[in-house]
C-alpha cells in the first residue's frame, strides 16, 4: 500500500512538469467524444452563454463547426471561457485542444508562444470608445488621456505605440478582465476605452447609457483574428485550417445551411468535392469524406455565420467591409478544395 | 577480568546507519525528481517549440504602466518591469502593514473596553469585515471610490492645493531647492537624539527611580529639527501645483484610486484578523496583573502600557507575523482592480507577451517565498527580542 502510494506520488510529481507532447489531438478529442474549445465568455457576438448556459457567437460556431466535421454534431463541444492574459498558457498545456477566442495572429504568438494560427476568420483594427461629452473627433486628440485596456493583448501595446509615434502622452488604467475594463471605464476612470473595432460596438451597449458613448473613426492597428493551435501536430493543424478554408468556399460557392442537401446533387465539381461526393478529399484530413456537408448542414457557411452573430442578424449590425468575399471587394480568400 | 567486546552489529540492523541510508536515499529521490522535472519540463518546451531560458528579460517590453515608482516607459525592459511591478507590491504591502497594524490595535483593545457601545461596535466590525471575502470587499471599495468621487471637472478642492476626483487625489509636489540637503540630516540627528534621550532616561529612571517625558521630547527632537534647519536655510523648498489639463490633472503628485482601493481594503480586512490576535493576547494576561498594577497605585493606560501589552506581546507575535505574510500575499488580488502590482505585471502581461509560464511563474513564486521570509524573518527577531527570558 505504502509502495503503491509512492509510486502515484511520484508519477504525479513528473506529470506535473510536463505530459510527452501529443501529435494526436485527432484521436484524443475522438476518444473523449467531445472538443475542449477555448473560447470568449464575455464578448456579445464572439462568445457568450446565455442565461441557460447556451453559448452563441462568431468564434463559437467555428468550434461548434469542428465539432460537427469531427462528430456530426456540433453540441458536442465543451466551451472553455479563458480570459485574454490566461488563454495561450490554456492552449500550451493541453487544457483546450483549440483556442478560437478574437485572438490576433503576430509573429512572436506563431513562434515563441509556441502557438500555429491556422488563418483569419475575422480582419479587424484596433479602435477607441470615448464619451459623446468630450467632442472628440479623432483618436489623435487624446493627447493626455487617461485609456482602459485589457491585459494580456496586442492593444495593450498597439496604445502605447500609437500614442508614443504621435507623442502624445497615455495614462493607461489595465485590468484583467473586459468586464472590470469597460466599467471602470463607464465610471469615468478613463476618458477612453481602447480594444479591436468589433469588439467596441458590443461593448458599447454595455455601458450605462450607450447613446453617450461613440466609437472613434481611426483604427490604429491591423488585427487579424483567427484560430490556433499548439505547435506539433500537423494533421490537427491541416483540419482546423481547412475548417475554415470549406466554410468561405461554401460561401463563395452559394452552398447554404438550407441547399446543402440539394446541393450534394449538383454537376459543379468544386460543389461536388467540398460536399464528398467526390474524391476523397475529407478522409485525407482523417474525417469522413462529406465532412463539408455535415458542417455546413450545421452551422452554415462563412456568410451565414457572420449575418447570424456580427451582422444584420445580430444586435451589432457590423458590415462585411474586409471580411466580404474576395469577389465582393473583401479579403475573405480561400484556396481551392482539390 | 577484561570486559566481552559488545556483539558486532551488521550495519544493516544499526538504527544509526539505518537512519543516515534512509535520509540519502529520500535526499536523492527528491534530486532525482526535481531534476527529471526540469529536464522533462526543458524537454517538452523544446518538442513544442516554445521559447525557454530568460533572454526576454533584457527584450523592450512595450506596454505602460500606470504606476511606477522608478523610470518606467513603453521602450523599458521586461526586466525594468518586473522591478516596477515589484516596488509596487512592496509599497502597498509595507503601507498595509503599517495601517493593519495601528488599526488592528486599536479596534482589538476597543473591544474590550468597558464602554458597552464602543466594545459592540469594534466586535461589529471584526465580525463583519473578516466573514466577507476580500476580493469582495476590494471590488466594493473600488467601484465605492469610482463611484462616489466627482469627474474630472468638477474636482474637489482641499485647501493646500490638493485635487481629488475619480482619477485620484493630487497633491502638491515639493521641490527641493539648494541647501535643503540640511533638513534629512537634521531628521536623522533628531532621531538619534530622542533614542539618546531615551536610554539617558531609562537609566536614570533605573538609578533615581525619576521619570522623564521621553515621548514629548523624542517628537519634539525629530519633528523640531528638520523644521529648525528648514528655517535656518530659508525655506528652499517649492511646490509643483497640480492643475487641470484638458484630459487630466498635470503636475503634483498622484496618488491612484487603485491603489487606495488596494491599501484600503487590505488594511480594513487585514486589522479585523489582527484585532482578534490583539484581543486575545490581552486576555491571555491574567487579571491579577492587572489588580497587582493597579494596587501599586498605577493609572488604567500606564497599566497597559507597562504592565499589560508587554506580556501580551508574546501571545500577539507569532499570529501577528502570520497577518503579514497574509496582507503581503492577499495584495497580489490587486489583479482584480488594475494595481499594477508583481502579478498583474509580471505574471499577468509580461508572461502573456512572452509565452514564457515556467520562468515567469518561478521568478514570482521565488519573489513571494523570498519577501515572505524576510517578513518572517524579522519578526522572528522581535519575537525573540520580547520573549519570556527564562533564567
Amino acid at each position: 500500500m505504502k509502495r503503491s502510494l509512492f509510486t502515484l506520488a511520484l508519477a504525479t510529481l513528473v506529470g506535473i512538469a510536463g505530459s510527452a507532447a501529443e501529435a494526436q489531438t485527432l484521436k484524443q478529442v475522438q476518444q473523449r467524444g467531445v472538443l475542449n474549445c477555448g473560447a470568449n465568455g464575455n464578448l456579445a457576438g464572439f462568445g457568450l452563454p446565455d442565461a441557460q448556459g447556451n453559448w452563441t457567437g462568431f468564434d463559437v460556431d467555428y468550434c461548434r463547426a469542428i465539432a460537427a466535421a469531427i462528430f456530426n454534431d456540433p453540441t458536442k463541444v465543451k466551451f472553455i471561457p479563458l480570459t485574454a492574459k490566461d488563454r495561450f498558457t490554456a492552449l500550451q498545456s493541453g487544457e483546450v485542444d483549440v483556442l478560437i477566442r478574437n485572438t490576433t495572429w503576430t509573429s512572436s504568438r506563431d513562434t515563441t508562444n509556441g502557438l500555429n494560427f491556422t488563418g483569419v476568420n475575422y480582419y479587424d483594427g484596433q479602435g477607441f470608445l470615448v464619451r459623446k461629452a468630450l467632442k472628440v473627433n479623432s483618436a489623435l486628440e487624446l493627447n493626455d488621456a487617461a485609456v482602459c485596456v485589457q491585459q494580456g493583448t496586442t492593444t495593450e501595446l498597439n496604445l502605447a505605440d500609437f500614442f508614443r509615434s504621435n507623442n502624445m502622452k497615455l495614462k493607461t488604467v489595465t485590468f484583467a478582465t473586459s468586464d472590470e475594463a469597460v466599467k471602470a471605464y463607464d465610471a469615468g476612470r478613463c476618458d477612453a476605452y481602447t480594444t479591436d473595432a468589433s469588439a467596441l460596438y458590443s461593448e458599447r451597449l454595455r455601458t450605462a447609457a450607450p447613446d453617450d458613448h461613440v466609437v472613434l473613426p481611426d483604427i490604429i492597428s491591423k488585427e487579424p483574428l483567427g484560430p490556433s493551435v499548439r505547435h506539433g501536430d500537423d494533421q490537427w493543424f491541416d483540419i482546423v485550417r481547412w475548417v475554415n478554408f470549406w466554410l468561405i468556399n461554401a460561401e463563395e460557392l452559394g452552398i447554404t445551411k438550407a441547399n446543402v442537401d440539394a446541393q450534394t446533387k449538383s454537376d459543379n465539381p468544386d460543389i461536388r468535392r467540398l460536399l464528398g461526393a467526390e474524391g476523397k478529399f475529407g478522409e485525407a484530413f482523417g474525417l469522413s469524406n462529406d465532412f463539408g456537408a455535415k458542417m455546413i448542414k450545421h452551422v452554415g457557411n462563412y456568410g451565414e455565420i457572420f449575418e447570424r452573430n456580427l451582422g444584420q442578424g445580430s444586435r451589432l449590425k457590423i458590415s462585411r467591409g474586409l471580411n466580404a468575399l474576395w469577389t465582393k471587394g473583401g479579403l475573405q480568400y480561400a484556396p481551392p478544395v482539390r | 577480568m577484561a570486559q566481552a567486546a559488545p556483539p558486532r552489529i551488521s550495519p544493516f540492523y544499526d538504527p544509526r546507519w539505518r537512519s543516515i541510508a534512509f535520509q540519502l536515499l529520500l535526499c536523492a529521490v527528491i534530486v532525482w525528481l526535481a531534476y527529471s522535472a526540469v529536464t522533462n519540463a526543458a524537454e517538452n518546451l523544446a518538442r513544442a517549440r516554445i521559447a525557454s531560458g530568460f533572454d526576454f528579460w533584457n527584450s523592450t517590453a512595450g506596454f505602460d504602466i500606470s504606476q511606477h515608482l522608478i523610470p518606467y516607459s513603453a521602450q523599458s525592459t521586461y526586466g525594468r518591469a518586473f522591478w516596477v511591478g515589484l516596488l509596487n507590491t512592496l509599497l502597498v504591502s509595507f503601507l498595509g502593514i503599517v495601517f493593519a497594524t495601528i488599526i488592528g490595535f486599536a479596534i482589538g483593545i476597543l473591544q474590550l473596553s468597558k464602554n458597552v457601545l464602543v466594545a459592540k461596535l469594534a466586535r461589529g466590525y471584526v465580525e463583519v469585515i473578516r466573514n466577507l471575502p476580500l476580493l469582495l470587499q476590494l471590488l466594493f471599495w473600488y467601484n465605492a471610490v469610482l463611484k462616489a468621487l466627482p469627474v474630472l471637472r468638477d474636482s474637489i478642492s482641499i485647501p493646500g492645493g490638493m485635487l481629488l476626483n475619480n482619477r485620484g487625489l493630487f497633491l502638491p509636489k515639493p521641490i527641493f531647492g539648494p541647501g535643503f540637503e540640511a533638513v534629512p540630516i537634521a531628521f536623522v540627528l533628531g532621531i538619534a537624539g530622542a533614542f539618546g534621550y531615551r536610554h539617558w532616561a531609562r537609566r536614570r529612571q533605573a538609578l533615581t527611580g525619576q521619570q522623564a517625558p521621553v515621548f514629548a521630547v523624542g517628537v519634539s527632537l525629530i519633528l523640531g529639527l528638520p523644521l529648525l534647519a528648514l528655517a535656518l536655510t530659508g525655506f528652499p523648498v517649492t511646490f509643483d501645483f497640480p492643475e487641470m489639463g484638458r484630459f487630466n490633472i498635470r503636475g503634483g503628485i498622484e496618488i491612484l484610486p487603485e491603489f487606495a482601493a488596494l491599501l484600503f481594503g487590505l488594511s480594513i480586512y487585514t486589522a479585523a484578523f489582527i484585532a482578534e490576535a490583539v484581543r486575545a493576547g490581552v486576555q491571555s494576561v491574567s487579571h491579577g496583573q492587572t489588580e497587582a498594577a493597579y494596587s501599586l497605585g498605577l493609572r488604567p493606560l500606564p497599566t497597559l502600557r507597562l504592565i499589560v501589552v508587554p506580556q501580551a506581546m508574546r501571545v500577539i507575535v507569532p499570529p501577528l507575523t502570520n497577518q503579514y505574510l497574509n496582507l503581503t500575499k492577499n495584495s497580489s488580488l490587486a489583479v482584480a482592480i488594475g494595481y499594477p502590482d508583481l502579478v498583474q505585471v509580471f505574471t499577468g502581461t509580461v508572461l502573456n507577451q512572452t509565452g514564457q509560464a515556467v520562468e515567469v511563474v518561478a521568478i514570482t513564486m521565488a519573489v513571494y517565498l523570498t519577501i515572505s521570509l524576510a517578513t518572517s524573518g524579522l519578526m522572528n527577531l522581535y519575537n525573540r527580542r520580547i520573549a519570556l527570558v527564562e533564567r
